[in-house]
């Protein structure tokens, strides 16, 4: 029994739903739990505070629309946490409460709610944070954990290159809430693949070709290619966004070989964006983007062909 | 002459809410998404586009039996143009800096949709008085729309409106919706809310006529 | 070598920087009405290619060794308009007796194009920007490759809404701005690679 994503139709199952929610909820557990140990009590109200408004959205639309009430399937409850988790800990609540209203009413409940959304809520509503409110999004704070003094505000090493890569491993370094932790995030992972609840292609890709790509750029600019590009999968939000937002069940493409497009294109898209463009981090966007393009990637790949196939290689 | 005066009415009323361009037919969407960053920006952007309406379909009504209907559509674009590039000189000479602010799209009026699409629905088909009366109507219409919209952009994403501060020193504003994407979803999300008030009055005047019958 | 790196940076300027869509609102009117299919957005994006190329040179032209010398610059507007409009009809019957199957393709969207501000916008954007002949030229095709991405996405993504259930009233034009506006964010990343 494989639970392939490729049949889209088990989503709109309630039950199921809830379960392979209940999944992801379970992986985010580790990120969550680390990213409050490392950052206090502000983390920890900002989190409650994004999932709280997260429901409470889904329930007022819900009940306004006159549709049945669903927030027991906990889709809200994922959206908020990760968007919680893709906030600076020192961030104002109310950009949380925005946040992950836009995503829950603007993003999913506009288009018709779970299943119908183009765009990963959580994502969109994080871009529509970033540009908004540009300085509250990227002033991050150094973990305490292991200190105890008082939080000071720091550059996200994507933008200092400072930290080791030790640090960037265990997740001694300032950045966003989930996404400090690699440890934690590949538990998260390892949650995910045991429950079959994502599988492979996705985050492995996304991940490779952040590496192959961030090498190639590294070639003529940076001195050790191959340390640039380990240092830039372990930076950021490239694994934390690998394993839990690009891999949302309703804005992927439906093959096996249409997620590996994807997957790549989001790794293109991280690396260019990170090396030429204006902003540190390009997670968010290649997510988006390739969000916008898998009814296109969908559309031309032959499923018929594919779909039945083995694990294949990439195409 | 009474009737006549009626009917005057009703073509200005048609232009503002039964037709209202820019909510209802979703016409000239490009200026409106454009320059709506500011109430001011809406109010320059709809007078120039008012006069130009006004004026083609006065001048095209009075030639609409002189120009031959194969070459009619090249015809009205001349007349339209010709008094863009009016409003155009006028507004480089007196309000230099509504002119910065709407760049490209004051010599774009030529192509906004909603002119065109006057003088050959309604222009070439009716007389003068009420052409021009038709422009007007079209012309507030879209006029209203644009300070609307600009009013509530300059709102959220600057804490004024007119230029005056509205919300406080304390209000963050939230730049997206001055930006390019909130121009979309802002006009996007008004025009559903429109289309909810239209249908909910809609359900109450029918159950009103349903009671009373 | 720099020659063509400028242009690949221009390149990717014009279709994503500065996509003619998500950050100059130009060509708004053809990107919401035939935005429905991706055959009929492709064409669509085609034939504005096609124009906008041939706009740009011919508004150049135009321009710089008409206009400029008679000293008559004030009048761009109406020469651009006329160019164009003649431009679309020339091509349109051209392709009539050329190759019927592009035209049966494009046919129906040609006259679309001549009041399509993509095209008006382009000549007057080349003319204040002060662009040479070649660089007129590349903007004029760029951006319309950069409209052509825009559209045929924003087709992707309609189709795919058609299955959706939208709250009523947002059906239609509502949620494919709010649509375009989320895709505007996204394009929002692209800002600062030129």
């Amino acid at each position: 029994m494989n639970l392939r994503i490729s049949t889209a139709p088990h989503i709109h199952h309630p039950v199921t739903t809830k379960r392979l929610m209940i999944y992801v909820l379970l992986a985010l557990l580790p990120a969550t739990g680390v990213g409050i140990y490392a950052f206090g009590l502000p983390a920890l109200l900002l989190i409650a505070i994004s999932c709280l408004t997260a429901v409470l959205c889904e329930l007022i639309w819900q009940k306004a629309a006159k549709k049945p009430v669903r927030i027991s399937d906990c889709s809200a409850l994922v959206t908020g946490l990760i968007l919680a988790l893709n906030l600076p800990a020192n961030a104002p609540w109310w950009l949380a409460v925005i946040g992950s209203a836009f995503a829950i009413l603007l993003v999913k409940q506009l288009f018709g709610g779970l299943g119908d959304n183009f765009l990963n809520p959580a994502m969109a509503a994080r871009a529509v944070l970033l540009a908004s409110w540009p300085v509250h999004m990227t002033r991050y704070v150094a973990p305490t954990f292991f200190s105890g003094v008082d939080a000071v505000t720091a550059a996200t090493p994507l933008s200092t290159k400072s930290a080791e890569l030790m640090d960037l491993f265990l997740g001694t370094i300032p950045g966003c809430i989930g996404e400090v932790s690699k440890v934690a995030i590949l538990v998260g992972l390892l949650i995910l693949l045991f429950t079959r609840t994502v599988t492979w292609h996705i985050p492995f890709t996304m991940v490779a070709s952040v590496f192959v790509f961030s090498f190639l750029f590294g070639l003529g600019n940076e001195e050790e290619p191959l340390m640039f590009a380990l240092y830039s999968i372990l930076s950021g939000g490239v694994l934390f966004g690998a394993v839990f937002m690009a891999t949302d069940y309703v804005t992927t493409p439906m093959t096996p070989v249409g997620q590996m497009i994807y997957a790549a294109g989001i790794g293109l898209i991280v690396a260019v964006i990170r090396n030429f463009g204006a902003y540190p981090e390009g997670v968010t966007y290649g997510i988006l983007l390739m969000n916008i393009a898998t009814p296109l990637i969908d559309r031309f790949l032959p499923r018929k062909i594919y779909g039945y196939q083995k694990e294949g290689k990439k195409a | 002459m009474s009737e006549e005066r009626m009917s005057l009415g009703k073509v200005i009323k048609n232009g503002i809410i039964t037709e209202n361009p820019t909510f209802r037919l979703v016409l000239g969407t490009c200026p409106t998404l454009a320059v709506t960053t500011s109430a001011i920006n809406g109010l320059g952007m709809g007078a120039a586009a008012t006069f130009v309406l006004i004026c083609s379909n006065l001048v095209i009504s009075l030639l609409r039996n002189f120009i031959p209907d194969k070459v009619r559509i090249p015809a009205f674009i001349v007349v339209i143009c010709t008094f863009v590039t009016m409003v155009q000189l006028l507004m480089q000479a007196f309000v230099p800096s509504l002119y910065d602010a709407l760049g490209i799209f004051i010599p774009l009026i030529v192509v906004n949709c909603i002119i065109l699409a006057r003088a050959e629905a309604f222009a070439s088909k009716n007389g003068p008085v009420a052409s021009a009366c038709d422009g007007l109507g079209m012309g507030m219409g879209f006029t209203i729309a644009l300070v609307i919209m600009g009013a509530i952009r300059e709102l959220i994403g600057n804490g004024s409106v007119f230029g005056m501060n509205v919300l406080g020193n304390s209000y963050e504003p939230m730049l997206l919706i001055v930006l390019a994407s909130g121009g979309f979803l802002s006009y996007g999300l008004l025009l559903g809310i429109f289309n909810l008030i239209v249908k909910k009055s809609e359900e109450k005047r029918k159950r009103k006529e349903a009671e009373a019958a | 070598m720099t020659e063509q790196m400028n242009i690949l940076l221009f390149f990717v300027s014009c279709v994503l920087t500065n996509n003619f869509i998500f950050s100059r609102f130009l060509g708004c009117c053809p990107f919401l009405g035939v935005s429905n299919k991706v055959e009929t957005s492709v064409s669509m994006g085609l034939a504005v290619t096609f124009v906008m190329a041939l706009a740009s040179l011919f508004c150049y032209m135009i321009y710089n060794w008409l206009l400029v010398p008679l000293g008559i610059t004030f009048m761009s507007t109406i020469a651009f308009i006329l160019v164009i409009a003649a431009l679309v009809q020339f091509v349109e019957m051209f392709l009539k007796k050329s190759s019927p199957t592009l035209y049966s393709a494009l046919g129906i969207y040609l006259p679309l194009i001549t009041t399509n501000c993509a095209v008006l916008g382009v000549a007057t954007l080349n003319m204040n920007n002060n662009y040479d002949l070649l660089y007129s030229v590349l903007n004029g095709t760029f951006s319309a490759l950069g409209f052509t991405l825009a559209i045929v996405l924003m087709a992707g993504v309609r189709e795919r809404l058609e299955s959706s259930h939208i709250p009523e009233c947002m059906k239609g034009f509502p949620i494919t701005l709010v649509s375009a506006g989320l895709m505007a964010v996204a394009f929002m990343g692209f800002s600062g690679l030129v």
